[in-house]
């Protein structure tokens, strides 16, 4: 009886001691993978496997049903001289042309005109942030009625200012514009949260001392202020560029892909040879090339930024 | 009171108020367009939304009328009794909070134990989850829809589901977050002779509450708004998501502009009442995240 009663508290202070020596490597090892073995699994399972598998099927012709062939390097091959991909290439260039400089400055613009301590501040971020959370379903279908050629709120502005109406939508060459128009109007507000963070942090003495050296409050920005903000400059560029090469979503719903073709993106084409014709390899080929390309645009600004001394990561 | 007076000895005409209201107001006014634009033609005759020119504000409200064999159903009634909108909304709030739940459960877990606990193949863990994080969606759809249909989980909820289970992000989130705690609370916890699972349970998830509400809203934005996996991945219209439904009903109901911006609404009501309510912790989310929408 007695013995038991000191046994228990003597193996509860001596089992550090004991775990010590061999311990570590049981023990720890089970809770920490049991901590994070879940998850591990679950992430690692669903993004490092795929990939590799994408990988091999780049190399091989299949269709899901019939026997998988190995063809090399033919799917990369193939696109090289594909010409409807160079077009969906082009479109996704003419898409990140006019959203990426356009979200970032606006994104400037509008967090410089929120930074301020007015009267309705609030009121005017909430109507600016409020659409970041439209789905990309909701703003196709919003972006289809307000630039109806027929009905659209936008062609009424344009007749009452006496303009004459457009096709938008139904228009090849303002088709890719008018996406551009409204994924600025759902994601402007990322752009402005992070230019508003990064203008709070800029040193107000700094501020004083240009306007004390007689700059205008332009002249002050500009020298002073948008040097402070470049890091948050390149990341915001980075960020919406790896978004725009990757654009899809919008693109189904409101054009298609169309008119004929003219919005067309790279990853459209990749879900119309996937899903649709069922080209499993050479889907997987353009994804890597499309992987390949971000990977690229992402270190060309990372070292270019560099060089001039901007910390951006 | 520096500017006030500066700008005093700059100009004499002043404004009752701030210019910058000239400018700010416009622009708000522009972004608010949309939604208040589908809330009134939500509301309005259907005929009045193929009129030209549009009336903005619609004559009479009315919240539609079921379909008859003469005439297609409009509003929200014509929404409801046409369309399995229910059942899409249904199917988006159980992906939402198994998504949400399980975010919760297994990164904060995994967060905890990369950043505090020391065992074999921690560092390569986590710089193999770190790693996955540039990796584009656009290079896992096909192997996994493949996967996915190998296992049967195509077709079903379940397939909107699983990829929400944990993310590489939500494990990095919380790992950082962890890292910047004190380790003293839980040192004490120790010391009480509390095991790693009651010193994370009693002690530091409770305080990890900004960085679950962060992870919450992340997680809800992204598994609510998904198109193009649920897109891929089912093809069945009872397992359908709201966001999956709604542009495919666009695609089936073309010109029905009254059932589209009713539909809509009620895909997105939810998410501008919660951003109403939380727009803080949605801010923080979107600087921390860089998510989009």
């Amino acid at each position: 009886m007695a013995t038991t009663d000191l046994t228990i508290p003597a193996s509860r202070g001596a089992a550090p001691a004991r775990r010590r020596p061999w311990g570590r490597s049981v023990a720890d090892n089970v809770t920490g993978w049991l901590f994070v073995g879940p998850a591990t699994v679950i992430v690692l399972g669903l993004s490092l496997f795929p990939a590799g598998w994408a990988l091999l099927l780049s190399f091989q012709k299949w269709d899901g049903f019939s026997e998988a062939e190995s063809v090399g390097i033919d799917n990369y091959a193939k696109l090289l001289t594909a010409q409807d991909f160079f077009d969906a290439v082009g479109h996704t260039g003419l898409y990140t042309l006019l959203f990426v400089p356009a979200s970032v400055l606006l994104g400037l613009f509008l967090a410089v005109a929120l930074n301020r301590r007015i009267r309705f501040i609030g009121f005017y971020r909430t109507a600016i942030f409020v659409p970041f959370v439209a789905s990309a379903a909701s703003t196709g279908i919003l972006t289809s009625y307000l630039f109806n050629p027929q009905f659209g709120l936008v062609n009424n502005v344009l007749r009452v200012l006496g303009l004459p109406q457009q096709g938008w939508l139904e228009d090849q060459g303002q088709a890719m514009m008018v996406i551009a128009i409204m994924s600025l109007w759902g994601q402007a507000a990322f752009t402005t949260v992070i230019y508003l963070a990064a203008l709070q942090d800029v040193p107000m003495e700094l501020l004083e001392a240009a306007r004390l050296d007689g700059a205008t409050p332009w002249q002050a920005f500009w020298s002073v202020v948008w040097p402070q903000l470049s890091p948050v400059t390149v990341f915001a560029t980075i960020w919406q560029t790896i978004g725009a090469i990757q654009l899809f979503d919008l693109v189904y719903t409101t054009t298609r892909g169309g008119p004929l073709d003219a919005t067309k993106t790279i990853v459209y084409y990749l879900y119309e040879k996937a899903f649709k014709s069922l080209e499993f390899g050479y889907g997987s080929a353009v994804a890597y090339v499309l992987f390949g390309a971000t990977l690229l645009i992402t270190v060309i600004v990372v070292v270019y930024s560099r060089r001039r001394g901007i910390e951006a990561f | 009171m520096t500017t006030a007076t500066s700008s005093a000895k700059r100009s004499r005409f002043r404004l009752p108020f701030s210019p910058w209201h000239l400018l700010l107001l416009p622009v708000a006014l522009l972004f608010l367009i949309p939604f208040v634009q589908m809330f009134l033609a939500s509301l309005a005759p259907a005929k009045e939304l193929v009129t030209f020119p549009p009336p903005f504000i619609p004559s009479t409200l009315t919240l539609g009328e079921p379909g008859t064999l003469t005439k297609s159903a409009t509003g929200y009634i014509g929404l409801f009794s046409d369309s399995p909108i229910l059942r899409w909304l249904l199917n988006s709030f159980i992906v939402a909070v198994t998504a949400i739940a399980s975010h919760m459960v297994f990164c904060s877990l995994a967060g905890y134990g990369f950043a505090r606990l020391k065992f074999r193949g921690r560092t390569f863990g986590i710089f193999a989850i770190i790693a996955t994080i540039m990796i584009p969606i656009q290079l896992l759809m096909i192997p996994t829809y493949i996967l996915f249909a190998q296992v049967g989980l195509v077709n079903g909820l379940g397939a909107a589901i699983v990829p929400w289970l944990a993310s590489a992000f939500g494990i990095f989130l919380m790992r950082q977050f962890f890292l910047s705690l004190p380790k003293e609370l839980e040192e004490s916890g120790m010391l009480d002779g509390a095991t790693r699972w009651q010193v994370f349970f009693r002690i530091v998830l409770p305080l990890a509450k900004p960085a679950l509400a962060t992870l919450a809203i992340f997680t809800l934005l992204g598994s609510w708004n998904d198109l193009v996996w649920p897109l891929i991945a089912i093809n069945n219209e009872d397992a359908f998501t709201l966001q999956l439904g709604l542009a495919n009903f666009q695609g089936t109901r073309r010109t029905q502009w009254s059932l589209l911006m009713a539909g809509n609404v009620v895909a997105t009501l939810p998410l501008i009442i919660f951003f109403l309510f939380a727009q803080k912790q949605f801010v923080a989310t979107m600087t921390m995240t860089g998510l989009r929408g």
